[in-house]
């Protein structure tokens, strides 16, 4: 009896059938692609995207050069140095994230006791060019000037869990 | 046609040429456009939504890659053929082309009217198969030779069953032509008494254009594209093209020998003003719909499994429906679909 199943079922098709129903029911269902460049799916405002150094409202950047996020950084990507201003604060001179070195792991961010370094929402940061992902300071302040406004919200947002 | 110009030898030839240009401009588009259906269709298995970006519904995609491959660069491998190298896939594309001489798009509406029309196609499917194994050979490569004689070894076995299948076409029918064979379907099309017929036929040309879950030759897993492994830019486009233009032609001649070919499924007022080429290109669309189906549900064969189901499940199980056909006939005496018997 159970060749006669089997050969029946050989000969019919019938799991090739089976097989061929179900694409066919796949064809007609809705789809679930994200049209990327046109459509972006949610950012949680925990997202580490590209890194950002961030200004105080009057202008003053909030970076002490404490070096911490140069230290805890585990691929090394961070380059820090320093000296006293004219008016007696300590400023950097230099900041420099190698963005081909970062892993993106957030732990600068973690780090700093002034969120001065943060990693914002952007993720459209490719380049033709290795050099361009070596960020300067100038850069990266530039960053903070452009996502000021997301970049306040989002710390906002995570406070609470914090 | 009853002008005097067209009885002269320039006429005549112009006749020719345009007649040709009719069939190749439509064909090259449409290989232009399975690639795209073929995107979609697979796209929409998956839930994807495939190309939409160039142009409405992504339609213009298929100009896009047309352009992007022929401003590739040509490699040759330092080892290879050269000759051999260009010839082979101007061979495949070429073949899948000229099959199409034969292949009637309405009453008498075939390039050449040929009585030996399936012959004509047998021959030229087998002889496609050199473009494969010359390019496989040419590129002095392993897994372009490998490639090529797992295609060669795969299209002669199913080239057998094939060829039973339309022999017990033939028997029913009574002529080669491709017109006659359409002809005698106009009461019932063949796919209905020749039911397993159809099937074998139909999975046998999955085989002999190399498509999933038949395509060895190109089996990306094992031997990461086969024959044309060592091919880039318009030399791999024309392979590209021979592969879709015989979808389209085995699409073709499926809907001749089994699904009427250009007449309408019910011969009466509302089908019957769909002039006949609409029929068959709606016959062919469902074929290659098929085909692209059969492609995002099954997996790859064992090549063991290949050659099993072709020499020891299609061979005898054809011959077996020849044998049967021909007895049928023989005993109820005349061809029973308006052949000549």
């Amino acid at each position: 009896m159970g060749f006669i199943d089997r050969t029946a079922r050989s000969f019919l098709l019938s799991e090739l059938l089976t097989g061929l129903g179900i694409t066919l029911r796949y064809f007609f269902k809705p789809k679930a692609t994200l049209n990327y460049p046109y459509e972006k799916s949610p950012l949680s405002p925990r997202f580490r995207g590209e890194h950002a150094l961030r200004r105080y409202a009057n202008g003053e950047e909030r970076c002490i050069a404490c070096k911490l996020c140069e230290a805890t950084c585990p691929a090394e990507a961070i380059t820090i140095e320093a000296e006293a201003r004219s008016d007696g604060s300590r400023r950097t001179t230099r900041y420099d994230i190698d963005m081909t070195k970062c892993i993106y792991c957030g732990l600068c961010q973690e780090a700093c006791p002034v969120d001065a370094i943060v990693q914002g929402p952007n993720y459209e940061f490719a380049t033709e060019t290795r050099e361009e992902l070596m960020y300067n300071k100038s850069k990266l302040l530039s960053n903070g000037d452009q996502w000021e406004s997301a970049l306040a919200l989002r710390l906002e947002q995570d406070a609470p869990y914090r | 046609m009853e002008h005097f110009f067209f009885h002269t030898m320039v006429g005549s030839i112009i006749l020719i040429v345009l007649k040709v240009l009719a069939v190749l401009v439509p064909l090259l588009m449409g290989t232009a456009y399975l690639t795209w259906l073929e995107r979609k269709v697979l796209a929409a298995i998956m839930l994807r939504k495939g190309p939409n970006v160039v142009g409405p519904f992504g339609l213009l995609q298929p100009f896009a890659d047309a352009v992007k491959m022929i401003f590739k660069e040509t490699i040759i491998p330092a080892k290879a053929n050269r000759v051999i190298f260009f010839v082979a896939p101007v061979i495949g594309f070429a073949l899948s082309m000229l099959a199409w001489a034969v292949i009637p798009t309405n009453d008498g509406w075939a390039v050449a009217n040929l009585n030996i029309g399936i012959l004509y196609l047998l021959a030229i499917s087998s002889v496609s198969i050199y473009s494969t194994l010359l390019a496989g050979w040419a590129s002095n490569s392993k897994y372009s030779l490998l490639g090529a004689m797992r295609a060669t070894a795969q299209m002669i076995s199913y080239e057998i069953s094939m060829g039973l299948v339309i022999a017990s076409v033939l028997l029913l029918v009574g002529s080669a032509n491709l017109n006659d064979i359409v002809l005698a379907q106009k009461h019932v099309w063949f796919f209905l008494p020749m039911f397993p017929m159809f099937i074998i036929f139909f999975i046998s040309c999955l085989a002999e254009t190399n498509r999933p879950p038949f395509d060895f030759a190109v089996g990306e897993s094992e031997l990461v594209a086969g024959f044309f492994v060592e091919y880039s830019s318009m030399a791999f486009g024309l392979f590209f093209l021979a592969e879709y233009g015989n979808m389209i032609l085995m699409s073709a001649i499926t809907s001749i020998l089994f699904l009427g070919g250009w007449l309408p499924p019910i011969d009466c007022a509302p089908f019957t003003w769909i002039p006949g080429p609409f029929w068959l290109i709606i016959k062919i669309l469902v074929c290659l719909f098929c085909f692209i189906w059969v492609r995002s549900a099954f997996p790859r064969y064992r090549y063991d499994q290949l050659m099993r189901l072709g020499w020891k499940v299609f061979l005898p199980f054809s011959l077996t429906w020849v044998v049967l056909t021909a007895a049928f006939l023989m005993i109820t005496g005349i061809g029973i679909y308006g052949g000549a018997g």
